[in-house]
């Protein structure tokens, strides 16, 4: 099968294999450098100049401006609250996702029957189109005659005005956020409980282990790298987050939904595309910092427990 | 008699056993109820948006809210379909999705053949390329992508929307890490037949990942189907509209205040593809399983 080295040059096979592997590979290399990576660096390159919309028939009104765009950012107040807010999406969003998930993937991996029923009913969300789902949840949440407060008029609770609270707006999308994610984590924290093998559970109850402490003590250690992923991918989403923030409330009341992708995509819709590009970099760059430090943190902590 | 009597009875006890062995593991009925809330929490939405889009205007606004319609009407999807160009919006998601999940099939099951398989220089290269991709967001590229599906001349037009995305990093992994799965031994077998790479690739290899294209296939049409950010960067007139960027852009535009038309709406964008994954589910579960979990 796999040839030395010294026979590389004479064997045919292998030079066959080489030129079919690259006609196989050249559609999605072709594709991604003109659509990916080009894009990648361009932003990169954009970020340090002060390219607009109207320099595209132009280019050589676009000029370098070295850290211009990053430093007036840093003292952009609106950037600054941008940045505030994408960080309580994240800081209240993944938890929250994070434990609806787990808990409903803890009580399914108990139950013997309709196993399947529940997953797909928890998994539906996920489905289906943000846009729409947060038109559905703009109506939930009306002040009078919304779902919502109506039910809390049942128990006597006066709902307030969630989307045109300042305060109570950006949670209310993270709830509508948490209701459609966690299908995705649910199904992987699923995967991953029923890769826990059953006699580590029977030993512990055998030795006396309560319920919270087989979970505390083997369910979260078997389940960590699993976790870790679902905290990735979950923040990674959430850092990104503009969609629902749009169509709900186009980012106000008074910007306290703005996230930072809206910010870059009201900057682009301005026309100040290098400024945009220099946002969109910044939270890029937060995206990569955040993976590096959740994979470092909670590689370390699988190390101590080895 | 009293032996034969004792005799069942010894019997009957031996097989009792496993149950009570198992009482552990049996489930309690509130977890049941539970997990049943739960599942209310998450269809009530669908329902309520279903039901409203069927009440007339002035009823969809009355507080109290009513839960079934009194007045059923099709007079919102009517208008959708009549008086809106939503015909055009939905062809355009289709022709969008179709054509992004045919290039994601045909692209990327080729390198992930190629990853999975074949030896070739710039191999790990290319792997590690994919895998480092899997992160970048739409937002970082979007504003150089403008610029060049401009320059292309393919501004506002399906096209542009479609290019893009028409080979993603995600694709060419999952089907990387099915392919891998299958033996080397068929490769070989073709190979000493005097079957040529590609051809082993498309009649041997491809004929085989029917459940992978399946689930690649179902996961980058709802992918597609519900993108957003890029389809309302690119379409800059009404006729090249997606459902989702018309809905949104009706939401909070000169229709932000007509509910039953928006929740109506809302249901042409969200049925289609809870019927999909409804009847694919399975599909779906196995992909997140397949590169999910290692």
């Amino acid at each position: 099968m796999a040839t030395t080295s010294a026979t590389r040059h004479v064997d045919p096979t292998r030079r066959q294999q080489a030129v079919a592997a690259w006609v196989l590979a050249l559609p999605f290399v072709l594709l991604f450098l003109a659509f990916t990576a080009g894009p990648v660096l361009a932003s990169l390159g954009m970020s340090f100049t002060d390219m607009k919309r109207t320099d595209m028939r132009n280019p050589f009104a676009v000029e370098v401006v070295g850290l211009d765009n990053f430093t007036q950012l840093l003292g952009d107040p609106l950037f600054r609250k941008v940045t505030l807010n994408t960080l309580l999406y994240l800081v209240l969003g993944v938890p929250l996702t994070m434990a609806v998930a787990l808990v409903l993937a803890v009580g399914v991996n108990r139950i013997e029957r309709l196993k399947g029923f529940f997953r797909v009913g928890y998994y539906l969300p996920v489905v289906t189109s943000i846009v729409a789902v947060s038109v559905v949840w703009k109506f939930l949440y009306r002040d009078s005659g919304g779902l919502f407060n109506t039910m809390l008029g049942w128990v006597g609770v006066d709902g307030p005005g969630w989307l045109d609270s300042t305060t109570l707006a950006l949670p209310a999308l993270v709830l509508m956020s948490v209701w459609r994610n966690f299908g995705t984590l649910f199904v992987i924290f699923l995967a991953g409980l029923q890769t826990i093998p059953q006699e580590l559970n029977e030993a512990a109850e055998v030795d006396g282990a309560t319920g919270w402490g087989r979970f505390r003590h083997i369910t979260l250690p078997m389940l960590r790298p699993t976790m870790l992923f679902g905290a990735v991918i979950t923040g990674i989403g959430y850092l990104q987050f503009f969609e629902e923030a749009f169509v709900m409330t186009k980012g106000g009341p008074l910007d306290a939904t703005r996230s930072v992708t809206y910010f870059t995509f009201d900057q682009f819709g301005y026309g100040n595309f290098g400024y945009a590009a220099a946002a969109s970099y910044l939270l890029f760059l937060a995206i990569v910092i955040l993976t590096y430090v959740q994979f470092r943190f909670l590689g370390d902590r699988e190390e101590k427990v080895k | 008699m009293t032996a034969t009597q004792v005799r069942p009875l010894t019997q009957t006890e031996t097989p009792s056993r496993p149950p009570t062995h198992d009482s552990g593991v049996r489930t309690p009925r509130w977890l049941y109820a539970v997990l049943a809330g739960g599942l209310f929490l998450v269809v009530v939405p669908f329902v309520w948006m279903l039901l409203s889009s069927f009440k007339p205007e002035q009823e969809v606004r009355a507080v109290p809210p009513t839960w079934w319609p009194e007045t059923i009407t099709f007079e919102n999807y009517q208008i959708l379909f009549e008086k809106l160009d939503f015909p055009t919006y939905f062809v355009n998601s289709v022709i969008v999705a179709v054509a992004v999940t045919v290039g994601n099939l045909v692209f990327c099951s080729m390198l992930g053949y190629a990853l999975a398989k074949l030896t070739f220089p710039g191999k790990k290269a290319l792997f590690a390329i994919v895998l480092g991709t899997l992160m970048v967001p739409g937002v970082v590229t979007f504003v150089p992508l403008f610029v060049l599906t401009t320059k292309m001349g393919l501004a506002n037009s399906l096209i542009g929307m479609i290019l893009p995305f028409l080979a993603a990093p995600f694709g060419v992994f999952l089907m990387r890490q099915f392919i891998s799965s299958l033996p080397d031994e068929l490769i070989q077998a073709a190979r000493i037949d005097g079957a040529g790479e590609i051809r082993i690739f498309a009649s041997v290899i491809l004929p085989l990942c029917g459940p992978a294209l399946a689930t690649l296939g179902i996961l980058t049409f709802l992918g597609s189907w519900n993108n957003f950010l890029w389809p309302l960067v690119v379409a800059q007139t009404e006729d090249k509209y997606t459902l989702p960027v018309a809905l949104a852009l009706y939401a909070v535009g000169q229709n932000a205040t007509q509910y039953g038309l928006l929740l109506a709406g809302s249901v042409v964008v969200v049925l289609p593809v809870l019927v999909i994954f409804l009847f694919l589910q399975r599909h779906i579960m196995q992909g997140i399983a397949m590169t999910g979990i290692k």
